[in-house]
C-alpha cells in the first residue's frame, strides 16, 4: 500500500471506486469502462457517476445484454493494448462469461507464449439480503481463484476499494474485482490521491493471541464487528482481511496462525472447495498444529424469505460463537446475546437493487 | 463457372504463391506428422486456403488477423513467421508460443495475426475487440475473424454482430463454410443451412456469398469490403463456400469413415485452385516459384527439428503478464 500525504476525508465505497476511474481515466486515455447501466442516470449505485459528462460516450457506455461476447470484446480491446473496466452488476451474470475469462483472458498471455497480455478489470458485485435470493447473491471468487492467470480481489471497505481499483486498472493482467452490495454505503478514510492496494498483501485489521479470524469480502467486516463482542469476554482475535484473493498472501495468515494456534476462516461463499478450504490448507502445509475451523454459506441455495436467509450467512454472533469454542475449547460453548449481536448487525440494505 | 476477374500477371503470381506455399506446408506437416515429431493436433485447411489468401491479399500489414484452431492458412497468408509456426507443431523453444500453444494457438503479434482459439468462435468477439481498439486509434485500421460454419451457431457469434453493428467497428467476419461441424453437416445442425447471409443482414450486417471457388473473388469481395470498413462503413460478413479435403483433426483423408463421401469432394478438387492458378503461370516461373517454396519449408522443418526444447523452468513463464 502507498497512501499518499494528503489529508484522507470520509467516503463511501462506491464513491471511492468512482474517484479511482476518475482519477484513472484521466491519468491514461487507454482507461474505459463499460458494462449494462454504466452510463445511466443510476450511474451502478453513484459508482460510475460523472465519468459520462466528463469522459464521453467513447469511453463510457452500456452495452447490449451479451456478456460472452462483451467480455471477448474487453479481452481483444486489453491484448489490442487498452484498458478496460467491465461491469455487472450481480456476480452471478459472471457465469456468462465463464468461458471468455477463463478460456480466453487467463490463458491468452501463456499460451500465445507472451505474445499478448490482457489487461482486464472485470467488476462484479454480491448482493445480500431483501430478496437477493438464488441468483444475485453468490460469491463465486474461488472458481477464479482455481484458475492460473487470473487475479481475484474482494476489498472490504472504501479505501481498498479505491486503491484495488486502481492497482488493478494498472495491473497488466485480468482482475476480477468483487464488491459486496452491503459495503458500498460504508465509509472509510479515503486518500484524495491516486494509491494502490497492491496484490498479494493482506491486512491485519485487528491484533489479538488468542485466535486469528480470516474474513473474506463482506465477512471481512462481520469479523471485525465479531471481534468486538469476543473482545467483550477476554477473547483476542487477531482478524486478518486477505484483500486480494489471488494472489493469496497466505504467509502473512500462516505467521498470524502460527502465533495464535487458532483459525477460523469466515468466507462469503460456500465452503465446499473455497477460499476457506484453500486458506486452513496453505496454512496446514506451512505450520503444525494448528486447530481451524471454517465458515461460510450454508450449502443450500440461498432463499429469499428473511427467516430462511437469516441462517443462511455467518453473522457476528454466529462467528463469535465459533471462535469462542475455538479458542476456550475447555469451556462451555457460549454466544453473545441477540441483542447484542443484532447491534452488531450490518445495515441491511431495502429497495430494489 | 465465372472465372473473369481482372488480375494482373503479378497478382496471379503473388496469389499463386501465396496459396501454393500454404498447400505445401499443410502437405508437409502431413508427411511428417505420423512420425510424431509433430506434438500437437493438427487442422489442416487444405482445401480452404484461398479464403484466407483472397481475403488477406486485401489487407495492409498493419491490419490484424485471427482465426479457430485450423489457421495454419491465415496465419501464413497474413505474414506469419513460417519458421515459428513449424517449431511451435514441434512444442520448441523458438516456436511463436514457445511451445505453449501448439497448432491450435499460433499466433504473430508482429505482423497483426491475432492468436488462434480452439473453442469455437471465442476469436469472434476477440477480433471484435481488436476493431473496438483499431476504431478508437482513428487509423484506419481494420480487424479481420476467420471462422468456421459452426461457430455461426454459437451465442457470441451472433451477440458480436449486434455489437459491432450497432457500434460501427471496422470488422471483417469471413466464415470458411465447409459444411461440416467436425463431422456434423450442416443439415443436421440449422434449419436454414442456406441461411447465414439472412442472419447477419437481419442483425445489421451486409453480406455476401461466395460460391464459386474462386480466390479472386474472395480477394475482390474481400477488398471492397474492406474499403467501406476502412470509412468507418462498420462490419460486414462474407460467406465462403469451400470444402475440407482431408479429416477433421490429423493429416488424413477420411472418405472412408461413413459420414461423407469422395464423390461429394470430387468437384472441388477438379477445381483446385492451387492447380488452376499454377496453369495460368508460365511454367520457368511457376517452377522458380515452387523451387523456393520448397527450399523455404525445408529450411522451416529444419529449423524446428534443430531448435530446442524449452527449459523446465519455462513451464513457470508468463502465468502473469
Amino acid at each position: 500500500m502507498s497512501s499518499p500525504e494528503a489529508p484522507p476525508r470520509q467516503l463511501r465505497y462506491v464513491e471511492a471506486l468512482c474517484e479511482a476511474f476518475d482519477q484513472e481515466m484521466a491519468r491514461d486515455p487507454s482507461v474505459f469502462v463499460f458494462g449494462l447501466d454504466v452510463d445511466d442516470h443510476k450511474a451502478i449505485q453513484g459508482s460510475t457517476k460523472g465519468l459520462l459528462a466528463k469522459f464521453g460516450p467513447e469511453r463510457v457506455f452500456t452495452t447490449p445484454l451479451s456478456e460472452d461476447a462483451m467480455t471477448g470484446i474487453a479481452i481483444g480491446a486489453a491484448m489490442a493494448g487498452m484498458r478496460p473496466v467491465h461491469v455487472h452488476i450481480r456476480m452471478d451474470f459472471l457465469l456468462l462469461a465463464m468461458n471468455q475469462l477463463v478460456n480466453i483472458a487467463a490463458k491468452a498471455h501463456y499460451m500465445w507464449g507472451g505474445q499478448v497480455k490482457v489487461p482486464l478489470v472485470v467488476r462484479s458485485m454480491i448482493g445480500k439480503s431483501w430478496g437477493q435470493g438464488a441468483q444475485h447473491s453468490q460469491g463465486l471468487h474461488s472458481m477464479f481463484m482455481h484458475v492460473p492467470g487470473l487475479k481475484v480481489v474482494a476489498p472490504s471497505n472504501a479505501h481498498d476499494a479505491k486503491g484495488c481499483m486502481i492497482a488493478a486498472i494498472r495491473d497488466d493482467n485480468p482482475v476480477i474485482f468483487m464488491e459486496h452490495r452491503l459495503l458500498y454505503p460504508t465509509q472509510s478514510e479515503v486518500a484524495a490521491e491516486p494509491f494502490t492496494v497492491e496484490p498479494g498483501k493482506a491486512r491485519i485489521c485487528t491484533r489479538g493471541d488468542d485466535l486469528t479470524v480470516v474474513g473474506i469480502s463482506n465477512m471481512a467486516q462481520e469479523a471485525i464487528r465479531a471481534a468486538e463482542l469476543l473482545h467483550e469476554v477476554g477473547v483476542a482475535a487477531e482478524v486478518i482481511d486477505p484483500i486480494w484473493l489471488a494472489p493469496l498472501d497466505i504467509e502473512t495468515i500462516a505467521a498470524s496462525a502460527k502465533r495464535t494456534g487458532r483459525l477460523l476462516v469466515v468466507d462469503n461463499g460456500w465452503t465446499m472447495a473455497g477460499a476457506s478450504a484453500e486458506i486452513i490448507a496453505g496454512v496446514a502445509e506451512r505450520v503444525d498444529g494448528v486447530r481451524a475451523r471454517r465458515m461460510g454459506f450454508a450449502p443450500t441455495t440461498c432463499p429469499t424469505s428473511p427467516w430462511l436467509e437469516e441462517h443462511f450467512y455467518p453473522n457476528p454472533g454466529t462467528i463469535a460463537a465459533a471462535a469462542w469454542t475455538l479458542a476456550r475449547p475447555a469451556e462451555k460453548p457460549w454466544a453473545p446475546s441477540p441483542q447484542s449481536t443484532k447491534l452488531a448487525y450490518q445495515v441491511q440494505f431495502k429497495g430494489p437493487f | 463457372m465465372p472465372k473473369a476477374f481482372a488480375a494482373s500477371r503479378s497478382d496471379i503470381e503473388r496469389i499463386y504463391r501465396a496459396i501454393r506455399r500454404i498447400r505445401r506446408v499443410e502437405e508437409v506437416t502431413a508427411e511428417i506428422y505420423p512420425s510424431d515429431k509433430i506434438k500437437s493436433p493438427v487442422h489442416l485447411a487444405i482445401g480452404q486456403e484461398l479464403v484466407s489468401v483472397g481475403v488477406c491479399d486485401a489487407l495492409r500489414p498493419d491490419d490484424v488477423a485471427g482465426g479457430s484452431y485450423r489457421s495454419h492458412a491465415v496465419f501464413l497468408a497474413k505474414g506469419g513467421d513460417l519458421n515459428a509456426m513449424m517449431a511451435e507443431m514441434y512444442g520448441k523453444d523458438t516456436g511463436c508460443c514457445r511451445g505453449k500453444g501448439g497448432s491450435m494457438h499460433i499466433g504473430d503479434a508482429a505482423v497483426g495475426v491475432a492468436g488462434s482459439s480452439a473453442v469455437v468462435a471465442t476469436q469472434i468477439p476477440m477480433l471484435a475487440g481488436f476493431a473496438l481498439a483499431l476504431k478508437r486509434e482513428g487509423k484506419g485500421r481494420v480487424a479481420v475473424v476467420f471462422l468456421g460454419d459452426g461457430a455461426t451457431e454459437e451465442g457470441c457469434f451472433y451477440e458480436t454482430l449486434n455489437f459491432a453493428a450497432l457500434a460501427k467497428l471496422p470488422l471483417l467476419l469471413v466464415c470458411e463454410n465447409n459444411g461440416y461441424a467436425i463431422h456434423e453437416p450442416i443439415a443436421k445442425r440449422r434449419a436454414r443451412p442456406d441461411g447465414l447471409c439472412a442472419v447477419a443482414e437481419a442483425i445489421g450486417v451486409p453480406a455476401r456469398k461466395i460460391t464459386d471457388g474462386n480466390t479472386f473473388a474472395v480477394r475482390d469481395a474481400a477488398a471492397a469490403a474492406i474499403a467501406r470498413i476502412r470509412e468507418g462503413g462498420g462490419p460486414e460478413f462474407i460467406e465462403v463456400q469451400v470444402y475440407r479435403w482431408r479429416e477433421h483433426v490429423g493429416p488424413n483423408e477420411d472418405f472412408d469413415q461413413d459420414y461423407r463421401c469422395r464423390s461429394e469432394a470430387e468437384p472441388w478438387m477438379a477445381g483446385d485452385e492451387v492447380a488452376r492458378l499454377a496453369a495460368l503461370i508460365d511454367p520457368a516461373t511457376r517452377q522458380r516459384i515452387d523451387g523456393e517454396i520448397e527450399a523455404e519449408i525445408a529450411a522451416a522443418v529444419r529449423f524446428a527439428e534443430e531448435s530446442p526444447a524449452p527449459a523446465p523452468e519455462e513451464l513457470y513463464a508468463d502465468v502473469f503478464a
